[in-house]
């Protein structure tokens, strides 16, 4: 108990946690007997766009142990403060844990400060935070996360890539993470318009994740009949607002009327 | 029998512990804490802008405080660690203000009876609930009491005093511009004058408020709330006070106690 009452020094809450009870952390280094592989389930595509005064981020809600569809209604996008949010990839055991413990951590900066950590000082720490995981990386346990921010500084929405090795690389425009990012990226360079308004851009990105689940197996499109939807958020000024159920049906209804007649989805003109 | 000499007797010793924290505490001006019709509100008279002597501690939980601000500032930091620690390891439902007080309640028991120097602080922790029924209000004194309040609890030099004007205008399920109100009234002595809103810190815990409760009203917001406690005064207005507040313009720092009627 006394411990709490010591002054670290730091406002960190991951230096806090490491030496106060270190078990706890998600990245503690473990030596594992054999590699995990895809014996645990693996979380797959985030994508993230900007759109005019602020960024958007969505997430299927698949995640797969192999070939097996181990969940149908998995959340991987996270909320990390009231003007930032995580999306993860990759182990998702792990990710949920890291996602918990980096909401923590600029919540107690935030109090222990009385100030919020300015944009890039919070994509760093999420740097190091990833960097810290790197030996479990190497042994199968692979986390990636995607960081999208309004900045009030600017006005605007910003979006951090990572490796495994940490970062942070800030991306332009639009970006995705995850076994279908890959496809989600050819969409989104064909339909992402800049600065186009936060409605336009959430249809892009729901565009992006279906043409990723159409082309990838671990990628999970909508499921109109047990009606799951992806997972949308969007951070404006006016602060981080996940978009409900019924909202984001209404954007696949239409996305999914659209493809009835068409299935590749909108074409982006030739010239 | 002869005693060594330098004896004190214990209870000498605490007399004169006891007598030292209070009269650091009497030495501040008081702060107020209460509940309004959506949750907990509270108002000190603070003229730094840095150095908080309100504060949050968690999603439901807020901190209050009076006294020596060094001594303070790691009880609140203590506090924001612990809270951390609990909502991480288990649920952020399963940190509770009850605990807190528990926690902040050992460690200023221990100090008083264990230093040379007890620690010349005296805290809030308030806890708001779903409902009003389920929100918490304790006072922890330097020794390490708490006092589970029942609505509304003041701390600081005046406390007595202020409480005392506070009752007169506390009642259930005020609204916040008049809970503002009751607490201004309470903080201000009879024909001393309001502080500036440059002057005062207010917060609230908000029950209405998603994720985290806690709110501080500073700036344009709480300038339009002060004037909108002044403008409608049907419900409780301020003229049966004792005094009228039109004069004498002392300094924020004038009305200090001087800790010498403890």
């Amino acid at each position: 108990m006394n411990n709490l009452f010591t002054n670290t020094g730091s406002p960190s809450f991951t230096e806090f946690l490491g030496a106060y009870a270190p078990d706890l952390l998600p990245t503690r280094a473990q030596a594992l007997a054999v590699p995990v592989e895809d014996q645990i389930p693996h979380a797959t595509t985030i994508i993230a766009a900007t759109c005019a005064g602020g960024v958007v981020m969505a997430g299927d809600r698949r995640a797969t142990s192999g070939n097996i569809i181990s969940q149908r209604d998995m959340e991987k996008v996270f909320r990390t403060d009231d003007y930032s949010c995580v999306g993860i990839a990759g182990t998702a055991s792990t990710g949920i844990e890291l996602a918990r413990l980096y909401r923590v951590e600029l919540e107690h900066y935030e109090k222990m400060e009385g100030r919020s950590l300015s944009t890039e000082g919070k994509a760093n720490r999420l740097a190091t935070m990833i960097r810290g995981n790197l030996a479990m990386a190497m042994q199968g346990l692979v986390v990636v996360p995607l960081f999208a921010a309004y900045d009030p500084d600017r006005d605007a929405g910003r979006i951090f890539g990572y490796d495994v090795g940490g970062g942070p690389y800030e991306q332009r425009q639009y970006h995705s993470i995850g076994s279908g990012s890959i496809f989600a990226r050819g969409s989104l360079k064909k339909l992402y318009r800049e600065n186009s308004s936060a409605e336009d851009v959430v249809l892009t990105c729901l565009q992006a994740l279906y043409d990723a689940a159409d082309d990838d197996s671990a990628t999970g499109g909508p499921d109109v009949t047990r009606k799951i939807w992806p997972v949308v958020a969007v951070i404006t000024a006016d602060g981080y607002r996940r978009l409900s159920d019924d909202e984001v049906a209404e954007y696949v209804q239409r996305l999914i009327d659209g493809r009835m007649t068409d299935p590749d989805g909108p074409t982006a003109p030739l010239r | 029998m002869s005693m060594p000499f330098g004896y004190a007797s214990p209870e000498q010793i605490m007399r004169d512990r006891a007598e030292y924290a209070r009269k650091g505490i009497a030495r501040g001006r008081s702060v107020v804490v209460m509940q309004y019709a959506d949750g907990i509100l509270f108002v000190a008279p603070n003229p730094s802008k840095a150095l908080h002597k309100i504060s949050e501690i968690y999603d439901r939980i807020g901190f209050a405080a009076v006294g020596r601000y060094n001594e303070f500032e790691s009880l609140r930091l203590a506090g924001i660690r612990y809270a951390d620690i609990n909502g991480y390891t288990y649920n952020r439902s399963d940190v509770t203000g009850r605990g807190l007080a528990n926690l902040y309640a050992q460690q200023l028991g221990m100090i008083f009876t264990e230093s040379i120097k007890s620690l010349e602080v005296e805290i809030v922790v308030a806890e708001v609930g779903e409902e009003p029924e389920r929100d918490q209000i304790y006072r922890l004194t330097f020794d390490g009491s708490v006092f589970d309040e029942q609505g509304m609890a003041v701390i600081g030099g005046q406390a007595e005093a202020v409480s005392g004007r506070l009752k007169e205008r506390y009642r259930e399920g005020l609204p916040l511009a008049q809970a503002l109100e009751a607490a201004l009234f309470a903080l201000t002595e009879p024909g001393g004058e309001r502080p500036a809103p440059a002057q005062l810190e207010v917060a609230v815990l908000d029950r209405n408020r998603e994720h985290r409760k806690f709110l501080r009203l500073a700036g344009p917001r709480l300038q339009r709330l002060l004037e909108e406690t002044e403008l409608p005064t049907p419900p409780a207005e301020p003229s049966p006070a004792p005094a009228p507040e039109t004069q004498p313009p002392i300094g924020p720092e004038g009305e200090i106690d001087t800790g010498s009627g403890e």
